[in-house]
């Protein structure tokens, strides 16, 4: 699904101090992916180079075999903070993916070449009842708790069916049962549409949670992908086991290391 | 924001105090110069009925209403590619700067001489103190746009084209409503330069004439009068659009 071969990223006016440097990772198809590190290893980079958001100085970023030159239309990105127009209600911004596939059309550039989603049809709908944001439909974002608008953020993306879901610290700002609930139903969705996840974190417990597998950055430049396995990640009543606990205490053991 | 029938209150509370100190101010001075209300609602209502005052009111709300229509649909655009091109900004951010505080009223005899008398130097006029303004404001919005709000987008498909259409466009509706009603005031200001020049036609002519050569000062504040209620209404109107278009900025 996500090949990185021999990427290599630097900020413009940063030095000779790469990002990463000839890294190379891959990621297979359904797979969950956390991605942890510190602050400023480059996990968000990381996501914007498989959002096809930035483009790496050398090296590739294939994506389904397909090299990336922008945004792909079936990966959704779900930011932080601020990713919502503040101006347009919940129902207008869950919307805006499918305007926008509307506004350019089938061209296989902006939009996926098969026209099967129209502006104004019931999958809106559907997703807002799922996500239970049915009764805010009419709401600003500034109206909605943070948690609100993580769904909102959420129901726009997948109402585009993607197959690979990038998420940059989509939980970080939330209260700890707002989190978790998030965190179950962010599991809950990709199991069930059979998505690929990557999400970035800083929270080690996050990563232990959502990560099948987690892919650990140190501080840049980030050479080689180092990656530790967590097959239990996803199962319920994972977060009361010894299990859940001693990956997190060797998450952090690693995280001091680099 | 409070409620509709508050503000109306205090309004009508605010013009009852100007009028009373107009009627005291009035009384003091005591002199044809300064007519009472009374007088001038008077004049007001006959210059309006005896039709002259009503032309002069829509000459000048035509000169206003076009030079702000012109101004949107040439600042706006502009506004936009600078604020979201940081590179043609870079470029273009220190001539605005030098272009901006040249107060445009001084340009009045210059236009008069390159656009002739008619209505185009006039509406030019205003247009150019509104152009800057606008342009300003709507730059400084779309560049101070979240990266976070744009790479959302464009994770959405977004290209240029829609970015505009679907972010620049909707985000930069307030500030052009704010320059709009900062502006107000300015274009009928310099509105009333413009048409103390070279015409027979507009509120400002109407004012100056009567001022200054017909000697007939109520008439003078009636055409004053005018100038104010249609600021008023333009101001109102700014309000009314801004409801309309930008709700969000009215909820909690």
């Amino acid at each position: 699904m996500i090949q990185l071969d021999h990427v290599t990223y630097a900020y413009p006016g940063q030095g000779a101090r790469p990002v990463f440097q000839s890294f190379s990772w891959e990621a297979g198809r359904g797979d969950a992916w956390a991605v942890l590190g510190p602050s400023g290893c480059g996990k968000t980079t990381l996501l914007y180079l498989l959002a096809g958001l930035r483009a790496p100085q050398s090296g590739s970023v294939l994506i389904d075999g397909q090299a990336l030159s922008r945004p792909r239309p079936q990966t959704g990105l779900i930011l932080q903070e601020y990713g919502l127009l503040p101006w347009a209600t919940v129902r207008q911004n869950a919307e805006l993916g499918l305007q926008i596939r509307g506004f350019y059309g089938p061209d296989g550039t902006h939009a996926p070449r098969e026209p099967h989603l129209k502006v104004g049809g019931d999958q809106v709908s559907a997703w807002l009842k799922r996500l239970g944001l049915a009764g805010l439909a009419g709401q600003f974002p500034q109206q909605l708790s943070g948690g609100q608008r993580q769904r909102t953020a959420i129901a726009r993306t997948l109402v585009l069916h993607p197959d690979l879901l990038l998420m940059d610290e989509p939980f970080s700002s939330l209260d700890a049962p707002t989190r978790e609930a998030l965190q179950a139903l962010t599991l809950e969705l990709c199991a069930e549409h059979n998505l690929t996840l990557v999400i970035v974190t800083h929270a080690i417990e996050e990563a232990v949670v959502l990560g099948k597998k987690i892919l650990l950055l140190g501080h840049p430049p980030n050479r080689e992908a180092l990656v530790l396995e967590n097959p239990l990640a996803g199962q319920p009543g994972f977060r009361d086991t010894a299990q859940y606990l001693d990956v997190c205490r060797e998450l952090r053991g690693r995280l001091e290391e680099r | 924001m409070k409620p509709r029938e508050t503000r109306l209150r205090d309004l009508l509370l605010a013009a009852l105090a100007v009028v009373a100190l107009w009627q005291i101010a009035a009384w003091a001075v005591g002199r044809p110069v300064l007519p009472g209300p009374v007088a001038v609602a008077r004049a007001f209502w006959f210059e309006l009925g005896r039709g002259s005052l009503a032309v002069h009111l829509l000459a000048s709300l035509w000169r206003v209403a076009a030079s702000t229509f012109l101004a949107i649909l040439l600042a706006v655009p502009a506004g936009l590619v600078l604020g979201q091109s940081a590179r043609l900004n870079r470029f273009f951010a220190p001539v605005v700067y030098l272009l901006y505080p040249i107060p445009k009223v001084v340009l009045v005899s210059v236009l008069l001489l390159l656009f002739g008398t008619g209505d185009l130097a006039k509406i030019l006029l205003i247009f150019l103190v509104l152009f800057f303004q606008i342009l300003v404001l709507v730059r400084d919005q779309a560049a101070s746009l979240r990266p976070e709000l744009i790479h959302s987008v464009r994770s959405l498909g977004a290209g240029r084209r829609a970015l505009f259409r679907y972010v620049f466009l909707p985000a930069s509706l307030p500030a052009i409503l704010t320059a709009l009603r900062q502006s107000v005031g300015t274009s009928v200001a310099v509105l009333y330069v413009a048409e103390s020049f070279a015409t027979q036609r507009g509120l400002g002519y109407y004012i100056s004439l009567n001022g200054s050569t017909l000697f007939n000062y109520p008439a003078m504040y009636a055409g004053i009068l005018a100038m104010s209620l249609m600021g008023l209404g333009l101001y109102f109107g700014v309000d009314w659009l801004e409801r309309r278009l930008a709700p969000w900025l009215y909820v909690n």
